[in-house]
């Protein structure tokens, strides 16, 4: 169970709002201060760690850039969306940042209320109003690696890639 | 019930005799394309073990040549593992250099009915070679390196008819702003291109249409395979292969036909793509202070030889940039003998070498605040190409190289 407070956005949110260009190659720290700051400037001051993004079709659209990582990076729980670019949910997956495409979910939440999210049954309820959606289920082997950290442990394990700890 | 060319390639390359959508499968990768970016100090992992160093190719391609110490850096790290893994298709800073898409391209690294991942969005380009290529990211394409494979998911698949021909003027790129136009994102889903207007349809205009497909949220954007795909590919790759078409009784979630002598120049205003195209007519006169061709969307021959055909004879107009980046040093080289890089060069033209450089927001062309660019690129994103502020239109190269004449937004055939 995951819950936490949600901040609302639009359709089609890119990677370049997430992540912008010059920051590509910038450290961590640094691509999560750029977070949302040509459309949303200050957000990263104002979210919260353990907050929910609620948006609206085609979420993460664009780039192979680790937006993914930048968002778990500046607190975010949680991406919940109408639906997801599938390659942002790639790297959702592999950054261990949990995205769930939620048919219904941009209508059923205002910014602030709480959003309670259950991976078992793959359920989304809002707190205030009681609504309970019903999210796409992520397959088990996904969701293994979403909620363990993503994929690099997995291959450090393997012996495959050089152990950095505290990396993603 | 039948496959796509998609479930198909998929079918092979998981050792089913079925995939169907809503499947989830677990591929082997034929091969996994690095960038620099992948041995930039801020995002590389050491990679301790490879599953097979044939299946990889290397290529610089985002900042070359090094435009800072960092990206040197790199470089540096990147020439260490190629030569630690005994990696031979390895393309440096030189003549082999290009943007990683138009190298796979040029060189047909990407075979008919193979899998294909690469650390960029683009990836879906090779589509173009009837392969199911893809962007992963940067976690995603270190699995396919050492493990030699990686997971899809299976969504259902679009299939648009080709029919007709393009008229003069008119590009793959025209197409493409009619489809984000029209259609709008295609997330979660497949693409599918053929039809009886493919024969009018050259390998790089395919690969323009392919590699915005990325642009569309697309999963796979393939196209069907077509002697004349089979004999560009045999032309440059002796590998053998295995091309797929679908099956007659394949299931579509939704089949279009699109006319291609009813497609007209269109722009995109900025910031999206999505449902968001006008007719060119409709923004002229917008001025401009830049106008970018290149990039792996509209850095092939055919949109050089467009350009220069555009401005063969004329000036560029007082304060705007035309820069031009052709896709690799390859297609730089064939622009020369041509004499499409004379022709553009004394237009006014600034000719880079090789690099994704401007069309990310990179270098050589990065955007000032409150500057208004049109570019035949891959996306105008806010921000994209330098300051938020900065306006990008998406057009053609045809209505880029005649704006950059005008200095202000234009239809080609209005300066013709």
């Amino acid at each position: 169970m995951v819950s936490g407070a949600v901040w609302t956005f639009d359709d089609n949110i890119n990677t370049d709002l997430i992540l912008p260009g010059d920051m590509l190659f910038a450290t961590e720290e640094e691509q999560r201060r750029a977070v949302f700051r040509a459309n949303r400037p200050g957000w990263v001051d104002q979210v919260h760690k353990g907050d929910i993004i609620v948006g609206g079709l085609n979420f993460g659209m664009g780039s192979s850039r680790p937006a993914a990582r930048s968002l778990r990076n500046a607190g975010v729980a949680a991406v919940l969306a109408e639906s997801i670019n599938g390659l942002f949910f790639r790297n959702a997956v592999n950054f261990g940042l949990i995205a769930l495409e939620v048919p219904g979910v941009r209508a059923a939440f205002a910014e602030g209320q709480t959003a309670i999210v259950s991976l078992d049954d793959f359920t989304v309820r809002n707190r205030e109003s009681n609504i309970v959606l019903q999210a796409n289920p992520v397959p088990r082997m996904l969701l293994d690696l979403m909620l363990g950290g993503g994929l690099y442990p997995h291959l450090e394990q393997k012996g495959l890639l050089e152990p950095r700890p505290g990396a993603p | 019930m039948g496959m796509t060319i998609i479930e198909k390639i998929f079918a092979r390359a998981s050792h089913q005799a079925k995939v169907a959508a809503g499947d989830l499968v677990v591929v082997d990768v034929d091969v996994s394309v690095m960038l620099d970016s992948s041995f930039h100090a801020n995002h590389r992992r050491r990679i301790l073990k490879v599953h097979d160093p044939e299946k990889i190719v290397v290529v610089y391609d985002h900042m070359v040549p090094a435009p800072d110490k960092m990206s040197a850096e790199g470089h540096v790290y990147g020439r260490e593992f190629v030569k630690q893994f005994g990696i031979r298709r390895f393309h440096d800073v030189g003549p082999d250099q290009g943007i990683s898409h138009a190298v796979v391209a040029d060189r047909a690294y990407a075979l008919p009915g193979s899998v294909l991942v690469c650390g960029d969005s683009h990836t879906c380009a090779s589509g173009a070679f009837n392969c199911a290529a893809r962007g992963v990211g940067g976690p995603d394409l270190l699995g396919a390196v050492t493990t030699g494979k990686t997971w899809f998911k299976v969504g259902d698949t679009v299939r648009y008819d080709l029919v007709g021909q393009l008229r003069p003027g008119v590009s793959a790129k025209d197409v493409f702003l009619h489809l984000a136009g029209t259609y709008g994102h295609h997330t979660n889903q497949n693409i599918e291109f053929g039809g009886p207007g493919l024969a009018h349809l050259g390998i790089n205009a395919r690969r323009t249409i392919a590699t915005m497909g990325a642009e569309l949220s697309a999963e796979f954007a393939t196209f069907e395979a077509d002697q004349t795909l089979l004999d560009y590919v045999r032309a440059r790759n002796p590998a053998p292969f295995d091309a797929q078409n679908p099956d007659p009784d394949a299931r579509y979630v939704d089949r279009r036909t699109i006319d291609l002598d009813t497609m007209e120049p269109l722009v995109a205003l900025p910031d999206s793509v999505i449902r968001n195209s006008v007719p060119v007519g409709e923004v002229e006169g917008e001025k401009i202070q830049q106008a970018f061709i290149g990039s792996c969307a509209n850095g092939t021959l055919d949109d050089l030889a467009e350009a220069a055909r555009v401005v063969k004879g004329r000036k560029v107009a007082p304060g705007v940039r035309f820069l031009v980046t052709p896709g690799t040093q390859q297609v730089f080289q064939a622009a020369l003998v041509a004499g499409y890089v004379q022709t553009l060069m004394e237009a006014g033209a600034v000719v880079t070498p090789a690099t994704c450089g401007a069309c990310f927001g990179g270098h050589m062309g990065v955007l000032g605040a409150g500057e208004t660019c049109i570019t035949a690129s891959t996306r105008n994103f806010k921000g994209r190409m330098g300051d938020p502020s900065a306006r990008i239109f998406m057009a053609s190269p045809a209505t880029v190289a005649a704006s950059a004449i005008a200095g202000h937004i234009v239809n080609s055939a209005k300066i013709a």
